[in-house]
């Protein structure tokens, strides 16, 4: 064991809190969305169901905000035989 | 009517299901009379740790479906006339549990018990939101590491928002359960301190418990920690926490804090 480092090591706790404070902050101001973007998800799978049968899981809603621009992906994977129309 | 508590965390692996057991019979050998719920169908585990996995008969999702009543589910502990258990499904799909036959069971307990812990399955997902649903009470539970602190903060806003409580209007009372400190490596700035914990998730201190072998020892004999030897540090935490629980204003001991070498050879036993 090298002993100048067990010495000069700096502490690792501060970091932690500080890491966790902003990403926190990030989070928390983004709560509303994730919300949202649970909706738009059941809405969008509602709709695309009366179509066509997909899977619960194979969808995928993000939305990315920006300072100008925000986006939303849908990301939908439909199975090789989905053909049930409602 | 009993009151019903929520042990919750939203990281795996921080100690829901050692503190539900170590709480549950510190109410218990307080002679309240106490049902500890495991909410985690498909992984249950609070029956082990409680050292009653080979007298699980029926079970939650049993009683959800009709297919047992809730008396024969119930399991009494062997040391303790005032506590019960009952077991989650070890097999069953968790989509068995319903929103509605939560509902039941909790009224029911609530009817015949003092206090119904519910054992919550880690996480955001149904499970873990049908098992905070019904609560007057939640206990988060969060080890001082930078992933369960974050996810503790996700479980406090998914409380605020998606329990009956919220819904109505009302105030969820939370409390923290800080869970495996290590006062000497707080000291040393490499753990995370109480006192960050709680400035950054602001909710009240329930209880600190140690990190300490004595825990492992007690899961390993299928005992709550509370029981197992209830002069222990984690122990003596945990009964501590239960007083709080209880309502009673206890002021916070830090572990380790102020406590000489010799006093921590000698305390144990002077204590």
């Amino acid at each position: 064991m090298n002993l100048f480092r067990l010495f000069s090591r700096t502490q690792s706790a501060p970091a932690a809190r500080e890491r966790l404070q902003v990403l926190l902050a990030h989070e928390r101001a983004s709560a509303g969305d994730s919300d949202l973007v649970t909706k738009l998800r059941d809405e969008i799978l509602q709709a695309i169901s009366k179509h066509m049968q997909i899977d619960d899981d194979k969808v995928r809603v993000t939305m990315e905000r920006g300072p100008q621009v925000s986006t939303l992906a849908v990301d939908i994977e439909i199975p090789f035989d989905a053909k049930k129309a409602a | 009517m009993g009151k019903v508590v929520v042990v919750t965390s939203g990281k795996g692996g921080v100690g829901k299901t050692t503190s539900s057991a170590a709480l549950g019979a510190a109410l218990a050998q307080n002679g309240e009379k106490v049902v500890v719920v495991d909410f985690d169908v498909g992984l249950r585990n609070l029956d082990l740790v409680m050292g009653a996995e080979r007298r699980v008969v029926y079970d939650l999702v049993n009683v959800i479906q009709g297919e047992a009543k809730l008396s024969q589910a119930l399991i009494r502990d062997k040391r303790l006339e005032t506590l019960y258990l009952l077991p989650a499904s070890q097999t069953r799909d968790k989509d068995n549990l319903t929103p509605e036959g939560v509902e039941k069971v909790i009224a029911a307990l609530q009817n015949a018990f003092d206090w119904v812990i519910c054992d919550s399955p880690a996480g955001i997902e149904r499970g873990a939101t049908l098992a905070m649903r019904h609560a007057d009470i939640a206990i988060v539970v969060t080890n001082p590491e930078v992933s369960s602190v974050r996810d503790s903060d996700r479980i406090i806003g998914l409380l605020d928002s998606k329990t009956l409580k919220a819904e109505n209007g009302e105030r969820m009372e939370k409390h923290l359960l800080l869970t495996r400190y290590d006062p000497v490596r707080a000291e040393r700035g490499d753990m995370l301190k109480v006192d960050d914990v709680l400035e950054i998730l602001s909710i009240p201190l329930m209880g600190i418990i140690p990190e300490s072998a004595d825990v492992l020892r007690a899961s390993n004999v299928g005992s709550p920690v509370t029981l197992a030897d209830n002069r222990s540090a984690p122990a003596l935490a945990y009964f501590e926490a239960a007083r709080r629980l209880k309502g009673e204003a206890l002021p916070i001991t830090i572990p380790g804090e102020k406590r000489s070498f010799l006093g921590k050879i000698f305390g144990r036993k002077a204590a």
